[in-house]
């Protein structure tokens, strides 16, 4: 066991936890910060993502000894002063899911995606997207939300 | 409204029997168990009471409004079900016909769900049978307590109860000078009635909530993590649980050694039993117990997917009623004096659901009292798993399911529930169990794999004339053709399944409209008729023809000519009161042989549109998730082991494989609402495959038609996915 303080959503917390335990484990059992998800534990299905400093990340595949040094956003973080993010509020108005276990991953990818893309082609959404799995088969009206962030951004959203 | 003469209900049964097989209940019985006698009692009260004390397991649907419906001080409305909320969006559509009959509007009404210490008992939510059954016992109920409402207020106006009306939640004199909220008129009380009387319900046509597209309830706990899975419950003092497994099926234990387990810091090894688990303070720890257990296994030789079809064609189960569910003319005399015939056959391999939450549970026990936190389809029928498991009272167990990472018919039964319960008990602390990906790819169940034998005649001009259908293990649902043929033999095998399976989104629809709408489509080739002429010529349900024909025109079918690099093909189907049509247009590359879907058009009729969006997203997702069968999902196995047990081994459907979807809803007002969660994916592969077909000229006769790898004992097809 070893402590260690993380970054996360703007916050320092401290957390005792073996060196090797996962991001996610952490996050989801010791910070009960339970809105990242657990789908395969290999980072196929892209549940688990959370941001490390802006970039996407599958957080079932790093130990939480190297988070230690970097900004961390899960999908808790996104929402300013109780207004939802561009994206957060584009899959509630595209109605982007179904059981919505998927929703937290697929947000944080886009997030990602659209700080560094803002403007992306159709390609480029599917390609930052495809490590995310919806079982339940959105996915069209995810691609459609993700464009629908990209607008919401572009007329001066929440980010 | 009456069970009895519902078509469907064979299907319902094979739903209900396969995780549980074994368990016998009446015919009569399951009309009960399908939540129908409430209603068979409003209309035949006599026979009602005939058969009261008859119920399955004492089970009787609450007859009290109070049972189902609350109505707050503040006016908020809490409508209670069994039934759960998977993904499929009835938490929406519930509460839209609650408003619908109360006549409040759609915010003011919350379901509470899946709770069985709150809400009247259900046998399980699948069958699509929650819009056909629960929505009109709900609405009986709203109807009943607006009525109640209006005759409090008359009383307490001293007044007659027909000079008022009830409307925007409040009942009103006609002449509109004075009004009482429907929380001023409970002030929170119950509502004490017993129905007797058949309440009229609202038809469609004047619906002002149901039948509009309501954004999904408390959507936003979704986009923002708030919503609590079963997998994110937490308890005070709450420790962590994992399970020893066999190392394959039908495995006996030759040896066990947990001595290095116990001597870790923190680990409890609970054994009891076949069951060996353990507790720790934390998921990592646990994990980590397990692993240090030393386990010898014996697993005896089983089949394989290598000898899977001719397994199941010689294993058939015994004691099964094994006559033709249909059986009409002669197919014999009539095949003889065919001028077309085609015999082939058809396979399907087993699949896996693989909801994005795999099984996961929290126990509490308090005394003998416990309570459980779980993801599954049956709360009721989990809090009977658990009361048999610990020999307690279904009494002093409650089981709560919170909407969950959904299910497509693989949650109905509680393992994880069980062995949390097993591990709290024994740790003397509330426990969280959650299956890891690989132990849900592999002690869940599965989607039964199937042979499907069809042989069938036509005349030159396009009439068919005999039509034998044989499924061997994959079940009965929509076995039966919706075309007209006079000669028919249609018979469900059942066989002794090699691995555990069970429900699956749609059943063996899925199975039988492909192998069916496959057969058309080579018919419709031999007779030299293009594939719409062929259905339309032998198709006189209008349903059919009607959402047919609005697939086509939106397709634009008449104008689609395939060629080697381009296929457009078409298929329809129905079943549990869809209707269903799909067109799909894909693409072969010359080069590289990859098969692309580019569009899919499908049309939809299920009676009257509850929620136009919610419809669509199911029709969008069953798509989806049809194409993940259709192509390429498949479970791998060999000798009681699962050889592909992880996402990066069991290929998905992913955002490159969506094609341009497009949805066409037909609304029949005039109809009742069936559920739509299931059957619409069953038209995906035969569309798909006739479409392969058609520019290919290859006709693909196994699911999945394009493997990411080679099936052992299947021929390789030159195509890929």
């Amino acid at each position: 066991m070893g402590e260690f303080v993380l970054n996360v959503n703007g916050a320092q917390l401290h957390v005792n936890a073996p060196a090797e335990e996962t991001l996610l484990s952490v996050l989801r059992n010791r910070l009960n910060l339970t809105g990242t998800k657990y789908g395969c534990g290999e980072g196929q299905c892209g549940a688990c993502t959370v941001l490390l400093n802006g970039r996407a990340t599958r957080s079932c595949l790093i130990s939480v000894g190297s988070a230690v040094n970097a900004k961390i956003v899960t999908i808790e973080g996104l929402e300013t002063d109780g207004k939802l993010s561009s994206v957060q509020q584009a899959f509630l108005d595209e109605g982007a899911f179904q059981c919505g276990y998927c929703t937290s991953g697929m947000i944080l990818s886009a997030t990602s995606l659209l700080r560094q893309t803002p403007h992306p082609t159709d390609e480029q959404i599917v390609a930052a997207m495809n490590g995310n799995v919806c079982r339940c088969g959105t996915h069209p009206r995810i691609l459609e939300a993700v464009k629908h962030a990209s607008r919401l951004a572009a007329q001066g959203g929440t980010r | 409204m009456i069970l009895r003469d519902d078509p469907n209900l064979e299907s319902f049964q094979e739903e209900y029997w396969g995780p549980l097989g074994g368990l016998h209940v009446d015919r009569r019985d399951f009309l009960k168990l399908l939540g129908g006698e409430l209603l068979i009692c409003l209309a035949h009260p006599k026979a009602g009471s005939q058969e009261s004390g008859r119920s399955f397991g004492g089970h009787e649907l609450p007859k009290d409004v109070g049972a189902w419906l609350h109505i707050a001080a503040d006016g908020q409305v809490k409508a209670f079900t069994g039934k759960v909320e998977v993904g499929q969006n009835i938490r929406t559509s519930l509460a839209q016909a609650v408003a619908d009959e109360l006549r409040v509007p759609f915010g003011s009404v919350t379901m509470v769900m899946g709770d069985t210490d709150l809400t009247p008992w259900d046998m399980g939510t699948f069958g699509s049978r929650t819009t056909p059954t629960m929505a009109p016992q709900l609405r009986t109920m709203a109807a009943a307590a607006r009525q109640m409402l209006i005759e409090m207020a008359a009383e307490r106006w001293h007044v007659e109860p027909g000079a008022l009306a009830a409307a925007d939640a409040k009942v009103s004199d006609t002449q509109n000078t004075r009004s009482l909220s429907y929380g001023e008129l409970t002030r929170g009380e119950n509502l004490v009635k017993v129905i007797s009387t058949q309440e009229s319900l609202t038809p469609a046509s004047e619906w002002k909530v149901a039948g509009t597209p309501a954004p999904k309830a408390e959507g936003r706990d979704f986009v923002t993590g708030k919503h609590a899975y079963p997998s994110d419950i937490a308890r005070p003092g709450m420790m962590f649980g994992a399970v020893l497994r066999p190392d394959g099926f039908n495995a006996t234990l030759v040896s066990m050694d947990t001595t290095a387990a116990e001597k870790l810091a923190g680990v409890q090894v609970v054994k009891d039993g076949d069951f060996t688990g353990v507790v720790a303070a934390d998921a990592l720890t646990a994990q980590k117990g397990i692993a240090a257990i030393q386990a010898k296994w014996n697993v005896p030789a089983q089949p394989s997917n290598r000898d899977l079809f001719g397994y199941l064609k010689n294993n058939p189960e015994s004691g099964r009623d094994n006559a033709p569910q249909h059986n009409a003319g002669s197919v014999e005399q009539a095949m003889a004096a065919a001028d077309l015939k085609i015999e082939a056959s058809y396979t399907v391999q087993y699949i896996a659901h693989a909801p994005l939450e795999p099984r996961a549970a929290v126990a509490e026990w308090e005394g003998e009292k416990l309570t459980v936190w779980t993801g599954t389809q049956r709360p009721f029928g989990v809090r009977d798993e658990l009361a048999q498991a610990f020999h307690i009272p279904s009494a002093q167990v409650r089981v709560i399911q919170p909407d969950m990472g959904s299910g497509y018919g693989g949650k109905h039964t509680g393992e994880a529930a069980v062995e949390a319960a097993r591990l709290a008990k024994a740790a003397g602390k509330p426990v969280k169990v959650t299956w890891t990906r690989s132990e849900e790819f592999t002690w869940a169940y599965f989607r039964p794999a199937g042979l499907i034998e069809i042989k069938a005649g036509a005349r030159h001009d396009g009439t068919l004339v005999a039509w034998e259908h044989h499924n061997y293990n994959s079940g009965s649902a929509a076995i039966d053709t919706p075309y007209d043929v006079a000669n028919r033999i249609i018979q469900y095998h059942p066989v002794r399944s090699p691995l555990r399976q069970g429900s699956y989104r749609s059943l063996a629809a899925a199975a039988n409209h492909f192998a069916r709408e496959s057969h058309m489509d080579s018919l419709a080739h031999a007779a030299g008729m293009g594939s719409l002429d062929f259905r339309l010529k032998n198709l006189t349900d209008t349903r059919l023809r009607a959402v047919l024909e609005a697939a086509a025109h939106k397709f634009g079918w008449s104008g689609a000519k395939s060629a080697p690099e381009r296929g457009f093909g078409i298929a329809c189907g129905t079943d549990k009161g869809g209707y269903v049509a799909t067109c799909a247009e894909i693409e072969i590359n010359p080069a590289t042989k990859m098969v692309r879907i580019r569009r899919v058009i499908q049309a939809w009729e299920s009676g009257a549109i509850v929620n136009p969006d919610g419809l669509r997203n199911q029709n969008e997702g069953a798509i989806m998730q049809g194409i993940g069968g259709a192509l390429f999902e498949q479970v791998l196995f060999d000798n009681g082991r699962i050889l592909n047990p992880r996402f990066a081994q069991y290929r998905l459907p992913r955002f490159s494989d969506a094609p341009q979807i497009e949805i066409v809803l037909l609304d029949r007002k005039d109809l009742p609402s069936a559920g739509a969660g299931e059957s619409g994916l069953v038209c995906v592969a035969p569309a798909v495959g006739n479409a392969i077909f058609a520019a290919s000229g290859v006709r693909l006769t196994s699911l999945p038609m394009l493997p990411k790898n080679e099936v052992p004992g299947e021929p390789k097809s030159a195509l890929r996915s």
